[in-house]
């Protein structure tokens, strides 16, 4: 079952890349070019199921102090790219919020569905996520910023070609459709080689440049799939810094639907 | 005692399993000192004086096989307090054994279980008895035991709770602050059930979410958790104190939350009998987030709540009987996780008031700092918090957490 609709993808994907070829021939918009480059890139990454992957967060403040934070996470991939994904992060470290968890329920244009579980009392409580562009855990990225990925969350419009450390990239655009977005763009760095994203820039509300994300790191898994394995997050405004450091990811786990309901967040570590 | 050989079952469990599972635990928890400053001298014979120094250890020991449908948790407490003997404690917060199954979960041993959305009372949250030595918030509770059985299914979650014996409320003693007039006596506590405190309590709830709303339901049948503190002659010396009767209730609630945007708004209700007098009960509100507030980091919860109450005076006390609470939350989501909760609980009927403010930061990596200050403002002379009045309290609390 699994094999064939990983047939049908490769099918799908070879096809999309086809069309895609064959689309540059004739006349592109820049917006359709964008949106190509980044659904290239999207789906190069899509099939996996499931994945669970642990990480480390390293917070610097202005002068170079950092604090660390070791996490996990889980996620379930939703085959519908018109709904978003499920995804369950445990802390484990600092001690005092091990255990903590924040179950989502990604959605595309809306705000997410998100609980969160507090050990202390054992109590789930639903928490209101249409503010995803604050510090997520008192780093520079925000929610939205490592979740947020999903191709129909944005559109797009591809700007120019250039190299990009060894590779040659294509730089997108990219346009939150999410109204209380903190974002009013996004430049991205895609490769031409293996269609990766290498570097973000973040404009604020007011359209200036606010962070600078740089991934690196990637490596290929079984399967194709393609996942950096650090995220360095500059904020220029406030001269703090949060790199995430990610262990090796494990792809099609044996993790189901039931592990991400309500009541999965207290037996989640 | 049900309660000890629940206790004695999951210690042999683990005695015997612990050789065949090397692997898959893991050990947290915290060691805490904690002062309490008193404003005021105390009103009442034998209480302590202006300051309470105590220490807490609270390790917790998990186990869960490599495909986590097994599952042990172990969490002791201890609390050592240098003034108050009946604060000098010890419980089994958690101590049981879980299965997780596709859509099912079946859990044997001690532990503690949630109900409930609001923040200034925890009305519909009635499986464990409080620890009220520990605070006067409601939120330190005694390890139940139980055997528990959860569901999920489509149209949400079901879950089936025995109750295997009873847990005393527990109460300052002498010493103690931040307690009754009259001492409670609980070597002298009365059960309406013939069984007592091995009565076996049934406990139903059902939860689902579905788009913006979280909804619970629950039927409790069993001993009462607020006991009636009914005054008897001293047994000791020529004089007064009070004697703890938990009487057998049933009870239906409720507790509901739809969240919009930066709003969260909740209720909760019951209804109760089996006391003197049926009584319903209301607590609501909502809390609004403002986000990044002044262009900075931090988010500001406001909190808004009512309670209403109807039981009569001769049934277990309770200050929410028509109470108004306000407050704000501030989180500065920094990299020290700084947080302070600010708020008023004001009696609608007498004017009575409950000024508090929590506020807590991690400093290093391991250690947390945290401050509480409670004060009680016109109090009214035959009100709720009428004991109250002069125990107006700073807290501090250093835990290292593991």
């Amino acid at each position: 079952m699994r094999k064939t609709s990983f047939v049908l993808r490769s099918l799908c994907l070879s096809l999309i890349l086809l069309l895609t070829g064959l689309e540059s021939v004739a006349a592109e918009t820049p917006e359709e070019k964008g949106y190509a480059i980044a659904a290239r890139s999207d789906r190069s990454d899509r099939g996996f199921t499931s994945s669970s992957v642990g990480m480390t967060m390293v917070l610097r403040n202005k002068a170079g102090k950092e604090a660390r934070r070791t996490l996990s996470l889980r996620t379930l991939e939703n085959p519908d790219e018109s709904v978003g994904d499920k995804s369950l992060i445990v802390f484990d470290d600092p001690a005092d919020i091990e255990g903590t968890a924040l179950l989502s329920h990604a959605r595309i244009l809306e705000a997410d569905d998100q609980w969160l579980y507090l050990p202390a009392l054992k109590r789930v409580k639903r928490i209101s996520s249409v503010n995803k562009s604050g510090p997520f855990v008192g780093s520079e990225f925000a929610f939205e910023d490592f979740t947020a990925l999903e191709l129909e969350k944005f559109t797009y419009r591809w700007v120019r070609e250039e190299a990009c450390g060894e590779f040659v990239c294509d730089v997108v655009e990219r346009t939150p459709r999410y109204e209380h977005s903190g974002y009013t763009r996004q430049l991205s760095w895609v490769d031409q080689s293996v269609f990766q994203v290498r570097q973000v820039e973040f404009y604020d509300r007011k359209g200036s440049l606010l962070k600078t994300l740089t991934l690196d790191e990637y490596r290929q898994y079984d399967g194709g799939y393609w996942r950096a394995h650090r995220l360095a997050m500059v904020n220029h405004v406030s001269g703090k810094s949060t790199d995430l450091l990610y262990d090796t990811f494990e792809f099609g786990t044996d993790l189901s639907e039931s592990d991400f309901v309500k009541s999965a967040l207290e037996r989640a570590r | 005692m049900r309660f000890r050989r629940a206790l004695v079952l999951v210690g042999l469990g683990l005695l015997v399993s612990c050789p065949l599972l090397a692997d898959g635990w893991s050990l947290s928890g915290s060691l805490a000192a904690e002062v309490r400053w008193f404003a005021n001298s105390p009103v009442l014979d034998g209480q302590l004086e202006t300051v309470q120094g105590s220490g807490l250890f609270a390790p917790e020991l998990r186990w869960r096989s490599e495909d986590r449908r097994h599952q042990i948790t172990l969490s002791p407490f201890v609390r050592w307090d240098a003034e108050d003997d009946e604060r000098t404690h010890f419980d089994l917060r958690e101590g049981y054994y879980r299965y997780v199954g596709d859509e099912w979960e079946l859990l044997f041993g001690v532990d503690r279980v949630f109900w409930g959305v609001t923040e200034s009372r925890h009305l519909v949250d009635i499986v464990n008895q409080t620890d009220l030595v520990e605070d006067l918030d409601d939120e330190d509770k005694l390890g139940q035991p139980m055997v528990k059985v959860g569901w999920d299914r489509g149209f949400g979650r079901i879950e089936l709770l025995a109750l295997l014996g009873f847990r005393e409320r527990t109460f300052p003693g002498p010493a103690g602050r931040l307690r009754p007039p009259l001492v409670v006596d609980r070597d002298r506590t009365v059960y309406e059930s013939a069984a007592g405190e091995e009565r076996l309590d049934l406990a139903l709830r059902w939860s689902h979410y579905l788009g913006d709303w979280d909804l619970g339901a629950h039927a409790f049948h069993g001993t009462s958790r607020e006991p009636r503190l009914v005054p008897a002659a001293s047994r000791a010396d020529p004089g007064v104190e009070l004697v703890p009767y938990y009487d057998v209730i049933n009870q239906v609630g409720v507790d509901l939350q739809f969240t919009r945007g930066a709003w969260l708004w909740k209720a909760e209700a019951l209804v109760r009998e089996g006391y003197d007098d049926t009584f319903g009960a209301v607590v609501a509100g909502f809390e609004r987030t403002l986000y990044q507030i002044g262009g900075s980091s931090a988010d500001l919860g406001l909190l808004l709540e009512l309670h209403y109450d109807g039981r009569e005076e001769t049934e277990p006390p309770t200050i929410y009987d028509r109470d108004l609470f306000f407050g704000g939350r501030l989180a500065l989501n920094d990299s020290q996780d700084t947080s302070i909760l600010a708020g008023a609980l004001v009696d609608r009927g007498d004017g009575s008031t409950v000024l508090l403010l929590e506020a807590t930061r991690r400093l290093g990596q391991q250690f947390t700092l945290e401050f509480e200050g409670r004060s009680f403002l016109d109090v009214a002379p035959a009100g709720d918090l009428a004991a109250l009045e002069d125990d107006d309290l700073l807290v501090l609390r250093l835990s290292w957490n593991f």
